[in-house]
């Protein structure tokens, strides 16, 4: 007996777009409390399915054919007044961002209450002790506070705690969640995956859930469908389908997730020291004010560590661990408070001016968002040999020596003369990537190079960085929150907490046997580990 | 651009004012071929009502100047000084907003209280008192105009570019060694530009209105026929011959309703995600 039954759908893309549907004859079934989990990289019309259901789907994109039936009737044929009383109260819904989905205006438990009000139930008094029970529910930690509290003074974590217990305000039969773990760090995705386990535990209530990630599933799926470029290629049974996934791209997808179980090969690469972080600090805020006190952050503190020649040393930590800011005092976009960044001797920290452009070119950075690292208005043949012009490289020379680095990270030299949006995101962070090449670096730093990407397209991006190091010889600093990632291409890591670090050593043995309960946590985090050791045994 | 056509001319309105703005420049651009005479000299007795000799079709002012040859030279005046003290503005406006928003800290701090300076100020207040101290020749109009229309020009740049500056593209910019000019000029300002075109149409609007403010109080170009000055001068006969302020006012209400609506459409067609949705 199904709660819900799609069928045959098929969702028609404008004219012009790449194919000519964003879902094609897409059909499932949905129990009485189970979690379904739809997967499949971007863009494989997973979230259009599910917007479908909701009546969601934005301008442009019509329902062609097919059936939703859901209480004895097709949601399709429902009109918007219909629809409106089967949001909220029968199917809800939890978005990916949760700071964009709460109105930023309104405190938490107002936004709650509204909820009650645009359906017309309980009384105004009542809707805030409903409020807090369900802010209680969802384990927020002080529930009498967040229920006054403006989205933004809450962590990502709670703000997906508040959007769920808005979604089960009205107690619906069907939570759909697009992707709401994917913004979060891997400790709080671990938390709100047991949440919505454990909200279905207790409410029977079924869940839609839509991830990119194999690793999810294998945590909370009883039943998984797998779709590819708007249809669905596989269906059935978590186990099944991890285990013995018939479909080669199911395969793909599943084999593109990094291994945490890598052979513990020692790290040979013993050259010299290249760079040397001394006491590296970094607080932001600080500064006299006129009105009132400001609020001080030390986003690292006394940091210090040493890059030897050849080496990858992946920096690992929750987002708000000062991570990235390390990242960006090493390169000198942000200029330390205090410490010394030696690079051959010149201390970059404390460099300015003509000294500075010179030490520059030795350390270059690969960015996160391949959207908005390359200059959407200039053509990429422009965007690679910029700096080597700025470095006083003769124009043909540079034109040449981009040609090259196309071929390097493996695009076309005919990519010079489009323009970025012409690429997909893989392909842009190759761009990004011969970018950072073009200046002849000895050291890559990475700011989460590959977190943006798909699993397929992440596993070739590593698989490029890592012939590329070898090839040219490079070092890298390998930022990440990602575990998984760093065991791919990391000889050694260091694991950082609220500015510090907390642990540095072999990723070998951090990965198998970490000394502070802090990376352990992080490595008990990751989603997935549980089938992963199951597999690993066989 | 194709598809900036497209989605510009799917805006009837936009359309319809670009038709009017054609025309415009059109007359602007004719005007000394059609009317070779001065729009000052004396031609038939004075105020002839319109339509009743078929070579003065808009009949004559006060003065018996032929009222259809002063609009159409009062077209060229009234659009070169709405288009060129948009140019100085925008001179002014952009370098100022691009340091401020670029550099951050003392360098904002001071040109943004620079800029406030002028903002304090009423406009209007503003550019008759420039007007009282210059000569009031047609290139002082313009240099009033574009003194005080710049400030919204610095504010809007430095918000576009403080948003830009913290982009990826910006910092890996940086660390390519580019200097600071060549990246305000070939990184961030490109990415500015639709809204700064967009603000720069309804400008043109606005210095159009002020110029006929100016010249119907008598500070514009005493050489020049403009149609502010036409309304200024018609004015104390407004119950006799009503016509002869009509007239211009038409015109420059005409004028403007182009440039707003060229300017909405330019802002959907730039910026088509925000777009109102068609009801």
């Amino acid at each position: 007996m199904s709660l819900l039954r799609v069928e045959n759908l098929s969702i028609a893309l404008p004219k012009g777009a790449d194919r000519p549907f964003a879902a094609e004859d897409v059909g499932f079934d949905l129990a009485p409390g189970e979690i379904l989990c739809i997967v499949g990289e971007s863009g494989s019309g997973k979230s259009m399915s599910a917007n479908a259901i909701m009546g969601l789907l934005p301008e442009g994109l019509d329902v062609v054919s097919g059936r939703i039936l859901f209480d004895g009737g097709d949601i399709l044929t429902r009109t918007e007044g219909g629809l409106m009383d089967l949001r909220g109260a029968r199917i809800a819904m939890i978005f990916q961002e949760p700071l964009s989905a709460l109105n930023p205006l309104m405190r938490v438990g107002a936004q709650i209450a509204e909820v009650f009000e645009a359906h017309g139930v309980l009384r105004p008094a009542e809707r805030r002790t409903r409020a807090l029970e369900l802010l209680r529910e969802v384990g927020l930690p002080d529930p009498e506070q967040a229920i006054r509290a403006y989205p933004f003074q809450l962590s990502g974590g709670q703000r997906q705690r508040g959007m769920s217990a808005m979604a089960l305000a009205l107690e619906p039969e069907i939570l759909i969640a697009d992707e709401p773990t994917t913004a979060l760090d891997v400790t709080t995705q671990a938390q709100i995956l047991e949440l919505i386990e454990e909200l279905r535990r207790r409410r029977g209530m079924a869940v839609i859930f839509i991830t990119h990630d194999f690793g999810v599933v294998a945590d909370i799926a009883d039943r998984v469908v797998v779709m590819q470029t708007g249809r669905i290629v596989e269906e059935g049974l978590a186990e099944e389908v991890l285990h013995r996934p018939r479909h080669p791209y199911t395969r793909a997808l599943i084999d593109a997730i990094p291994r945490l179980s890598r052979a513990g090969e020692p790290s040979e690469a013993a050259g010299e020291t290249i760079l040397k972080v001394e006491g590296l600090s970094k607080t932001f805020g600080g500064g006299g004010r006129l009105f009132g006190a400001s609020r001080v952050v030390h986003a690292v503190q006394g940091a210090s560590f040493e890059l030897r020649a050849g080496e990858t040393i992946g920096i690992v930590g929750e987002s708000g661990s000062g991570k990235s800011t390390l990242g960006r005092c090493i390169v000198r976009l942000t200029t330390p408070t205090a410490g010394r960044v030696l690079l051959g001797g010149d201390d970059i920290a404390h460099l300015s001016g003509a000294a500075l452009k010179a030490s520059r070119r030795r350390i270059q950075m690969i960015f996160q968002d391949p959207f908005s690292s390359l200059n959407p208005r200039a053509r990429v043949g422009r965007i690679l040999t910029e700096g080597m012009i700025a470095y006083g490289t003769p124009h043909i020379a540079a034109r040449t020596r981009a040609a090259e680095l196309l071929e390097l990270v493996g695009l076309d030299a005919s990519a010079m003369e489009r323009f970025p949006h012409e690429f997909s995101g893989g392909q842009r962070q190759r761009i990004g990537i011969a970018r950072a090449l073009a200046l002849e670096p000895a050291i890559i730093v990475a700011d989460e190079a590959v977190s943006a990407l798909d699993v397929q397209v992440q596993a070739q991006v590593l698989a490029l960085l890592a012939d590329l190091k070898a090839r040219l010889d490079l070092s890298m600093l390998f930022i990440t929150h990602d575990l998984r990632v760093a065991s791919a291409i990391c000889d050694r890591i260091i694991v950082m907490q609220r500015g510090r670090i907390v642990e540095m050593g072999p990723a070998a043995r951090i990965l198998r046997d970490p000394e502070t309960e802090y990376a352990q946590s992080l490595l008990d985090a990751i989603p997935g580990r549980d089938h992963e050791r199951a597999r690993a045994a066989l | 651009m194709k598809s900036f056509w497209r989605r510009y001319s799917g805006n009837p309105g936009a359309v319809v004012g670009l038709v009017i703005l054609v025309v415009v420049f059109l007359v602007a651009v004719t005007a000394p071929l059609l009317f070779p005479q001065s729009p000052w000299q004396m031609v038939q007795r004075p105020f002839l009502p319109p339509l009743t000799d078929a070579a003065f079709p808009l009949g004559t002012d006060a003065l018996g100047r032929d009222v259809l040859a002063g609009l159409a030279h009062g077209a060229w005046v009234s659009l070169a000084v709405g288009l060129v003290s948009t140019v100085v503005a925008l001179a002014i406006g952009v370098p100022v907003g691009a340091l401020a928003g670029y550099f951050g800290g003392w360098v904002d701090d001071a040109l943004m209280r620079f800029t406030e300076f002028f903002q304090t100020i009423p406009s209007f207040a503003l550019a008759i008192v420039l007007l009282a101290i210059f000569q009031p020749t047609l290139a002082f109009v313009i240099v009033a105009i574009a003194i005080v229309s710049w400030p919204p020009v610095a504010r809007l740049v430095r918000g576009e570019v403080l948003s830009l500056r913290t982009r990826e593209f910006v910092e890996a910019a940086v660390l390519s060694g580019q200097s600071s000019l060549t990246i305000i000029l070939r990184q961030v300002l490109p990415n500015a530009l639709p809204p700064i075109i967009v603000l720069a149409s309804l400008m043109v609007a606005t210095a159009v209105l002020l110029e006929s403010s100016l010249s119907f109080l008598g500070l514009g170009d005493p050489n020049v026929m403009s149609w502010g000055y036409m309304i200024g001068a018609a004015r104390t006969v407004i119950r006799t011959a009503w016509w002869l302020s009509f007239l211009p006012g038409m015109a420059i209400v005409l004028t403007v309703l182009a440039l707003n609506l060229i300017g909405e459409g330019l802002n959907d067609a730039l910026n088509p995600r925000l777009r109102r949705r068609p009801e």
